[in-house]
């Protein structure tokens, strides 16, 4: 594994800002055991139950889940977003540093600089008042990797081509409604990168946009990674996108990962029956009509109480046991793990 | 095997559109020439990408919103110019399964209230409301008791399911059903769409089937309409048009879903402005294979070699379509 280079540019402006990554050999990103509670009216809402991710440098991991499943509270806490409204436990380390450690000040240094997001919406996250361009100095500003304006309005010219943006001063001078979704979410990945981060995170990228402008940006995105060897953590409802862009994808539901592993293999060959289920839910060219195997129920609600496994009630393999004993996430193939073992007995070693 | 543009011989034509057309004030050409029917018992879907009309076109065959020309004839009325019993006859058997039922059902009123709305609306008796209700909620696999909820209190696969309910209580010929699976999530939209074939099968509907999800509408349809900028670009049967897309632009938009097989086509830029579309052939600004005629002439739906319409010029070698649209 290696670490991600540092473009000339970005380490000779910044050379010892302390949000900046350690160049280590291990995962950029490491999540363990992470939990999320909110509370709801004097009600404790346990959104997430102890994920365990991790993502290495250059590599993209993807969190596939339906809604209420977690994925976004899950990069959201590993942004520490939610203040002082949620609790959490766990650890999330990038290069040296638990961001779970960190007081408030110091995450902000890490946020934008090392740790960076894509947001679903970029309506939503880009200031309308403002010509993109502006926006994207003050992101490069901000974090002092660019010595003044001059140098600021040079790099954020670079950034708007690097994320194949044909004519930068134009777009540079537009304001966000003069641009369409497909070049605002451009920008707003240019914003994300501006700073060279190490990890890039991504909550529903491509949902709001056409499937042919979708397929541009999910390119943009292995493309991006293959030259500023960024680590990817994105998290998707959609299976097509999971396959798209994952080299490692963990399927979320009810606030847990039920399995994780590589995305072929998870993907072709998933081992938990929620991911089976789900993945014989979708359309096929080959599906008959009217017989679609459609899993029964709906997803649980954020922060339902689960004594066994969160997918016993809607689950055909269920048994007694899943009921009383929370099924740990366990090895089932190289690099590949399952939460079910009634799926996947353990075998005696 | 049914011909291309029309519906097969068992089928009888129930909704017919012909040319359709809307502009909206600020220029925005929402629909351009479309013709297309509906048969008695068929699905025909309509896909394409948004701000291509789909959801306008689907707005006039309702009438809830007056195109600029065209016509729309359902079971033999002239919708647009129905009035009084005709027009109410025509609200009963044409219905609509919107979007997103959190949206369309009054949060005020219980799911049962909002389903004998629609039965006083066209007439039916206060005694038979309860149990017409009740019918159509377990039809829909909901239980009856169910239908004392407030949409609140239901998931939205359970609210999807009772605006199926809604739709159907009047007993329609025709759904429009507008992005009806969208907002669920892939587990429950399974369900959603089996009701939906399995209400076909035993009831005999006919749906107006709109979506963006190719996947969803090539199961779900017996015909596929593709737009494009307000314009029809491509007309076939679901099986041929996803084995054998005829139109540059299905060809894109199959191949540019996520995990399609086969080599992307990657389109440069993205749809033009509306109000503002190229001359000739409105596709011609991101198409591989666009050549000088298709800036000088639109090209209209001409009958390609494998049997579906396609509006493109590399297409001219073969006869020209019975219905194709005259340009404006």
């Amino acid at each position: 594994m290696t670490s991600p280079t540092e473009t000339p540019e970005t380490s000779g402006a910044a050379p010892s800002r302390p949000g900046a990554p350690a160049p280590t050999a291990g995962p950029a990103l490491e999540v363990t055991g992470l939990t999320t509670t909110f509370s709801r009216g004097g009600r404790q809402v346990l959104a997430v139950r102890g994920v365990d991710v991790s993502v290495g440098a250059g590599e993209s991991l993807v969190l596939l889940g339906e809604s209420g499943s977690g994925k976004s509270v899950t990069i959201r806490s590993i942004l520490r977003l939610y203040g002082s409204s949620a609790r959490h436990t766990g650890s999330v380390v990038l290069g040296d540093q638990d961001l779970m450690r960190l007081d408030a000040a110091a995450v902000r240094a890490v946020r934008g600089r090392t740790l960076a997001m894509v947001p679903q919406d970029p309506n939503g996250s880009l200031d309308p008042l403002r010509p993109v361009g502006r926006q994207l100095e003050q992101v490069l500003r901000l974090h002092g990797v660019v010595a003044d304006r001059k140098a600021a309005r040079a790099r954020a010219l670079e950034l708007l081509a690097l994320v194949g943006i044909p004519s930068p001063p134009r777009v540079a001078a537009s304001h966000p409604h003069e641009l369409s979704g497909g070049m605002r979410q451009r920008v707003a990945i240019a914003i994300a990168v501006a700073c060279d981060p190490a990890v890039l995170l991504a909550d529903e990228p491509t949902t709001a946009l056409d499937v042919t402008v979708q397929s541009q940006i999910l390119d943009l995105f292995g493309d991006l990674q293959e030259r500023l060897g960024t680590a990817l953590l994105l998290v998707t409802h959609d299976v097509s996108v999971a396959a798209d862009v994952a080299d490692r994808v963990a399927v979320m539901y009810a606030g847990s990962i039920v399995e994780e592993g590589p995305a072929r293999e998870v993907l072709e060959n998933p081992r938990h029956p929620y991911t089976q289920a789900l993945l014989d839910a979708i359309p096929r060219p080959t599906s008959e009509r009217g017989h679609l195997k459609a899993i029964p129920g709906s997803p649980p609600v954020a922060g339902t109480d689960f004594h066994g496994c969160s997918f016993a009630d809607r689950c055909a393999l269920a048994q007694e046991s899943c009921r009383t004993q929370p099924p740990a996430l366990l090895p089932v193939a190289d690099g590949h793990r399952a939460a079910c073992p009634v799926a996947n007995p353990v075998v005696a070693a | 095997m049914s011909p291309a543009g029309e519906p097969g011989p068992a089928g009888e034509k129930l909704l017919d559109v012909v040319d359709l057309a809307k502009t909206f004030p600020n220029g925005t050409r929402a629909a351009d020439d479309v013709s297309f029917t509906v048969a008695r018992g068929e699905t025909l879907g309509v896909v394409g990408e948004s701000g291509c009309g789909k959801s306008t076109t689907a707005k006039m065959v309702l009438r809830l919103l007056q195109p600029d020309r065209g016509t729309v004839t359902f079971a033999g009325t002239d919708v647009l110019r129905a009035r009084g019993r005709d027009l109410k006859e025509v609200r009963r058997g044409l219905q609509l399964v919107p979007q997103n039922p959190q949206t369309s059902f009054n949060p005020r009123l219980t799911v049962r209230s909002s389903l004998e709305f629609n039965l006083r609306a066209h007439g039916v008796a206060r005694r038979a409301w309860r149990s017409t209700v009740d019918d159509m909620l377990v039809r829909c696999g909901l239980r009856a008791e169910q239908g004392d909820s407030y949409p609140h209190e239901l998931s939205g696969g359970q609210l999807q399911r009772a605006a199926i309910a809604r739709a159907l209580v009047t007993g329609p010929d025709l759904v429009v059903c507008d992005e009806a699976v969208s907002a669920l999530d892939k587990s429950v939209q399974a369900q959603v769409l089996n009701l939906l074939a399995e209400l076909q099968s035993d009831l005999g509907v006919s749906y107006l089937f709109i979506s963006h999800d190719l996947s969803v509408v090539e199961h779900i349809s017996d015909r596929v309409l593709v737009m494009y900028l307000g314009r029809v670009v491509e007309q076939a049967t679901a099986g041929s048009l996803y084995r054998d897309p005829a139109h540059p632009y299905t060809k894109a938009l199959l191949s540019s879903a996520p995990g399609a097989p086969g080599e992307r086509i990657v389109l440069t830029g993205e749809p033009p402005n509306p109000a503002d579309p190229p001359s000739g052939c409105t596709f011609r600004t991101r198409c591989p294979w666009v050549m000088d005629t298709c800036a000088a002439e639109r090209p209209l739906l001409a009958v390609t070699p494998t049997g579906s319409l396609a509006a493109c010029h590399l297409n001219l070698t073969s006869r020209p379509a019975l219905a194709a649209p005259s340009p404006a």
